[in-house]
């Protein structure tokens, strides 16, 4: 027999008392947890999204409100479509694509859509007035360091529209579907789908993105204003800069050409989300901090009312020969495997519900995280030891002349 | 083996002191049998205290062969209490979760013995008391005679020179106290010394010398004599 089998011995002789004291504490691990894992995943996969999108700007009607990138085009709010004229008129240096875009509610079928116009590239180089600008000038990059976009012969599928935001060809009887609507829908390429009342055939269907591009048709910007009669008008001017350093000059110099519009980057947009994140990420550290503490408190107390309920058996124990370090040992050791106990139950917990809710709630998919769950479980670990060290010390400190007492 | 020097002990209590035990001089031979006489609240468990390293006196020094128990450290008297001593409570003072066996190695497991060790000493000392099929039952399974002999084993599992027993006979049934007191008997035969507090007349005659203790005083008893025990 050792050390470890008495408090273990003790542990299940008393199951029902000790699951009390250790359920603050797995909560609190379980929040924790979820928290980190869903939070680490969220700004990764904006991260990714930022590096993925690099050097866009977006030029958006004065009063949208941001908190999407993807969906920045859907506040129903519009501006001309002359800015986009306007802006390759400019000839600003670093610009190397535009993406003029219209979005409205459709329907395919039963299924609610966000209908999206688009204008493809091919129309840029063919429009007459825009021939002779800067855009396609082979000096259009004077001055940048580095060329974010490089074309290449991918770039032509209508497949990257995806990734690129743009697409080379799109005929006005064209549509290229998200991949959630084809999913929900069954819609594949070649199919014939009605959308506003009017016959389309869909050239593509994009590959999956977990954002609401998903749930997007694509159409040909020209086509969507006639079918709404909304008329000569955008939601959004998706502006690809060339390179980074392009984008931060390029936004001082749209704002001045468009006093009228919104211009804000890519990271501006993403910093509002991750802002958002974060204040949520904040509020739910002080849940847990109160949790923590609850837990730390609730575990004090147990251990606090094992000690006397134990007094003789510590006395007793002491007759017998235990040091005052043994005593306290046998307390600090089993508040350590309340700790350890209630710290991967509440791991588990925690790690379960983020794999779970993660996806539903945040729209990323989680991976474990090793570092967070081992800082969980030695986080809570350390805790139970500070929460036991004072009735410990106490326990220890125990008058042995107790074993002779009626207690 | 034991001798008190112009021992005190007081408790202050809302501001009251009161003297709990008294005395100038007090010897215990080695190898002697001395039961402590007297009326509840007379000191007794005081003086057993202060003789088992668990109850620092007011005034005085406490000697347990050459060493003066309180100018020990508590460790140092932990270490002198596993090794030398032996404690017999009133009320058993098994614990509750572990089984007889167990609660048995609990000496031999805070002397660091290992696991076979632990077991084989415990199992034969069990058996010695008529235990050898109730090893792994818990206290509450076993009878108030079977606890005491449980608990008559775990003192004497670890060969202690010195017993210290509180009440041994207090509890019991007429059976389980002869078997108690057959155990002292036997145990002073093999030269222990045992220092019993006791209300039994026949546990107080079974021994060598007798003291009485009184509102913390004590005074030797006329009746018991060496030459009965002996």
């Amino acid at each position: 027999m050792r050390l470890q089998t008495l408090v273990w011995k003790e542990l299940r002789e008393r199951p029902s008392a000790m699951l009390t004291s250790g359920l603050a504490i797995l909560l609190g691990v379980a929040s924790l947890v979820f928290i980190r894992h869903v939070t680490v995943h969220s700004e990764q996969e904006v991260s990714r999204q930022l590096s993925t999108l690099g050097a866009n700007i977006l030029i958006l009607p004065k009063d949208a409100s941001l908190q999407d990138y993807y969906a920045a085009d859907q506040n129903g709010r519009t501006l001309p479509e002359e800015h986009v004229s306007e802006v390759l008129l400019a000839g600003l240096t670093g610009v190397e694509k535009l993406s003029p875009k219209l979005s409205v509610p459709a329907k395919v079928g039963e299924l609610d859509v966000t209908l999206t116009g688009i204008l493809p590239q091919s129309e840029f180089q063919t429009k007459a007035a825009w021939q002779t600008v800067s855009l396609f000038s082979p000096k259009k990059h004077d001055g940048c360091t580095k060329v974010h976009v490089a074309p290449s012969a991918a770039d032509a599928a209508p497949e990257a529209l995806a990734a690129n935001r743009t697409i080379e060809q799109l005929r006005k009887h064209e549509v290229v579907i998200g991949a959630d609507v084809a999913e929900r829908t069954g819609l594949k390429a070649g199919a014939n789908v009605e959308l506003l009342g009017e016959s389309f055939d869909v050239l593509a269907i994009l590959p999956r993105t977990g954002t609401v591009d998903d749930g997007r048709v694509f159409a040909h910007l020209h086509a969507v204003q006639r079918m709404t009669g909304a008329g000569e008008v955008v939601s959004a001017i998706e502006v690809m800069g060339c390179c980074e350093d392009a984008a931060g000059d390029l936004v001082p110099q749209l704002s001045k050409l468009l006093p009228n519009a919104k211009v804000v980057t890519i990271s501006q947009v993403v910093q509002t989300q991750v802002g958002v994140n974060r204040l949520m990420a904040n509020t739910s550290l002080f849940v847990l901090v109160v949790l923590v503490l609850v837990g730390g408190a609730s575990l004090a107390g147990a251990i606090s009312a094992n000690v006397r309920e134990r007094r003789r058996e510590i006395g007793t124990l002491m007759a017998l020969g235990a040091t005052p370090g043994f005593v306290s040992r046998l307390f600090l050791l089993k508040a350590l495997w309340l700790g350890v106990i209630g710290g991967v139950a509440g791991c588990l917990l925690g790690l379960g519900l983020a794999v779970w809710l993660g996806p539903q709630w945040a729209g990323v998919s989680i991976q474990p995280l090793p570092g967070v769950s081992a800082l969980a479980v030695g986080g809570a670990s350390v805790l139970a030891l500070i929460a036991a060290y004072w009735p410990a010390r106490r326990a220890a400190r125990l008058d042995p002349c107790v074993c002779f007492q009626e207690v | 083996m034991f001798r008190l020097q112009d021992v005190t002990k007081t408790y202050t209590r809302r501001a009251e002191t009161v003297t709990a035990f008294q005395c100038d001089e007090l010897e215990v031979a080695t190898g002697e049998y001395v039961a402590i006489v007297g009326p509840s609240g007379s000191g007794k468990t005081t003086l057993l205290s202060l003789l088992g390293g668990m109850l620092s006196p007011t005034r005085g020094r406490v000697w347990l062969g050459e060493h003066s128990l309180y100018d020990q450290p508590i460790a140092e008297r932990a270490r002198l209490r596993r090794e030398l001593m032996g404690f017999v409570f009133q009320t058993f003072n098994l614990v509750p979760y572990l089984t007889a066996l167990e609660n048995v190695q609990v000496p031999l497991c805070l002397a660091a013995l290992s696991a076979s060790d632990q077991r084989e000493r415990a199992t034969a000392m069990l058996e010695r008391f008529g235990l050898g099929s109730r090893l792994h039952h818990k206290p509450t399974e076993l009878s108030i005679g079977q606890q005491q002999r449980v608990a008559l084993a775990r003192t004497l599992v670890n060969n202690p020179q010195v017993i210290l027993a509180d009440e041994p006979t207090g509890n019991l049934d007429p059976d389980s106290r002869s078997l108690v007191l057959s155990a002292l008997a036997d145990c002073h035969r093999e030269g222990r010394t045992i220092v019993v507090v006791t209300h039994d007349p026949v546990a107080a005659q079974q021994a060598q010398r007798s003291l009485r203790l009184c509102d913390g005083k004590l005074s030797a008893t006329p009746d018991v004599s060496v030459a009965r025990v002996a």
